[in-house]
């Protein structure tokens, strides 16, 4: 594990952890495509442009992380841009977990699905869905998984209150 | 390794048959070899499974969404709820991921306490999931067994917790309190046993041909299928995959804890079977060697404005007083950041991404559980096989739909 100081932007961890494999396997696909990044808590976060997130989930499985773990959004609302989808993904090599954060704008959310990449990502993709309303296009089947298919509104969202619409 | 894609995706639902033979039968959600409330959508041809379709939701009560309301110390009863098979990893792996975000150093022997009791929870869980999945094969018997060993689990957490099943016992910063005097015998006295407890189980169904017959070659799970699926825990290891968080990303001392882990190469129910058995047998010698080594000193962090203080101190101790009141009714800030926590709990990989905003509540929550990973590859195991099959597999992947749906 690496153990060094909190980095943030983009400039102090690429000069920080130049050696790090997913900083390079990024850096060696698309260094445009990286927004930001921090290394925080011991925890790297890429961020990485969300109309080029499945490509650069690709690129990280190639690098040697093997494993997709979670997908989550938070919804930073009133921000803009409003939604940052995470995905966790672990290295069964390096024992060592990254994250991919990618922030998506408020008006029509939508990113290309990973589900092609990691079939794993299926539920998760269509929790986010069900959720927060963000769309996962090439998804196989985007439906609601936890609320009931004619449910209106997205619960996780800030805007909609924690005890409903009664 | 590239992934390879897995013989199946979960498309959309089978509600309408694809050919004429076909029949779609809805298994669940109130049937008793689904383990809660799962419903399948099945299309059959004849006895033959074709496609399976999880509908997930019935236990669905919005988890994530009630933490965001409360302050972070009123999240830890909210964790034993989602699994309610195993509270303690839930309780470990949320506190391990706040204190992660504060920065907190928390006493060795709470942190020592904290293995012990996760694996006893670890002991519990299997023992259920060996009941109810021999249960499920139409060995009766072993439910009766394994529920005796389970209730006297059931009697140390309440012992420790005041509880039987909702434990809430880790807390931010350490435990809520000192366990009780005579606590690490009663520990000790089971544990003593137990291993011939786990002997008597093998007995009743290690060797009887009509459960061996139910499970070996059953819902065979290959190893490239396992991690392109996400599944984790105990059928990732069956299928040969050897990663175990308890020692790869050792989290809470495990690193001090010498224990081996159990890997098959074969892949089916029956590898799941002999993994989780020798895993029990793996439990109880971290549990042994916590109790041999448990090392001396204070069961909660020195942070008087996160720790609610002991009873006397409040009776005598303005300074204690008030950073009561104040925690009850303000909470605690916890510093901004995002966190990410992974424990290994019974059933695999267990992560809480934690999001904080600089306040006293949480700003998100999110629980990454195995059960619901794991649920995505029942159509890659039991397509092509034969219905009674696939009560085999769900038994043997051990899901709980409580953290499932959240």
């Amino acid at each position: 594990m690496i153990d060094s100081p909190s980095l943030f932007g983009k400039a102090a961890v690429l000069g920080g952890l130049p050696q790090h494999p997913a900083v390079r396997a990024i850096l060696g696909w698309n260094p445009e495509a990286l927004t930001d990044a921090k290394f925080d808590r011991n925890e790297l976060t890429l961020t990485i442009a969300p109309n080029e997130i499945r490509a650069a989930c690709s690129t990280i499985q190639a690098a040697g992380y093997n494993f997709f773990e979670d997908l989550t959004a938070v919804d930073w609302y009133p921000a803009s841009p409003r939604f940052q989808l995470s995905y966790h993904i672990l290295s069964h090599g390096y024992k060592e977990r990254i994250r991919l954060a990618a922030m998506v704008d408020e008006a029509d959310p939508a990113v290309e699905s990973i589900t092609t990449v990691w079939p794993a990502a299926n539920f998760y993709e269509r929790e986010v869905f069900d959720l927060f309303g963000i769309r996962f296009e090439g998804h196989p089947n985007l439906r609601r998984i936890m609320m009931p298919d004619e449910w209106t509104g997205h619960p996780l969202r800030k805007d909609y209150p924690v005890e409903g619409y009664r | 390794m590239p992934t390879t894609m897995p013989s199946s995706v979960i498309e959309a639902p089978a509600l309408e048959p694809s050919s004429d033979n076909h029949m779609v039968l809805n298994m669940g959600p109130q049937h008793p070899s689904t383990h809660g409330v799962l419903r399948l959508v099945l299309e059959i041809d004849g006895e033959v499974v074709v496609r399976i379709y999880p509908e997930i939701g019935y236990l669905h009560t919005g988890i994530e969404k009630t933490c965001e309301a409360k302050f972070y110390q009123q999240v830890v009863p909210l964790t034993d709820r989602i699994d309610y098979l195993s509270p303690m990893a839930n309780n470990l792996c949320y506190c391990l991921a706040v204190e992660k975000l504060l920065a907190l150093e928390i006493p060795e022997k709470a942190q020592w306490i904290r293995v012990l009791l996760t694996e006893l929870t670890r002991l519990n869980s299997h023992l259920v999931w060996l009941g109810t999945h021999a249960m499920d094969i139409g060995a009766l018997t072993v439910f009766l067994y394994t529920f005796r060993e389970r209730e006297e689990i059931q009697r140390l957490f309440e012992a420790v917790s005041g509880q039987r099943m909702m434990t809430s016992y880790f807390r931010i910063g350490g435990l809520s309190m000192e366990p009780p005097l005579d606590y690490f015998d009663r520990i000790q006295a089971f544990i003593k046993t137990f291993p011939e407890k786990i002997d008597e189980y093998s007995n009743l169904l290690t060797g009887n041909p009509i459960f061996a017959n139910r499970l070996k070659g059953v819902g065979y799970l290959s190893a490239a299928d396992a991690v392109a699926l996400g599944v984790t825990g105990p059928p990732l290891r069956a299928s040969g995959v050897d990663i175990d968080l308890r020692r790869d990303m050792p989290y809470s001392s495990y690193e001090k804890f010498q224990f081996q882990v159990p890997t098959s190469t074969v892949g089916d129910t029956w590898a799941r079977y002999e993994v989780r058995l020798i895993e029990m047998r793996e439990s109880v010698k971290i549990i042994q060697q916590a109790l041999d080594g448990m090392p001396e000193g204070p069961v909660k962090a020195d942070a008087p404005k996160i720790i609610l203080p002991d009873r006397e101190k409040m009776k005598t101790q303005m300074e204690a007083l008030i950073h009561h009141f104040k925690i009850v009714t303000e909470g605690f800030a916890v510093p901004a950041g995002e966190v990410y926590q992974a424990i290994e709990s019974p059933r695999g990989q267990m992560g809480y991404y934690v999001v904080s905003d600089g306040t006293a509540k949480p700003y998100r929550v999110h629980m990454r559980n195995p059960s619901f990973a794991t649920l995505q590859a029942i159509e890659t195991m039991c397509k092509g096989r034969l219905l009674a099959d696939l009560v085999a597999v769900i038994g043997s992947i051990d899901i709980v739909l409580g953290e499932i749906d959240r």
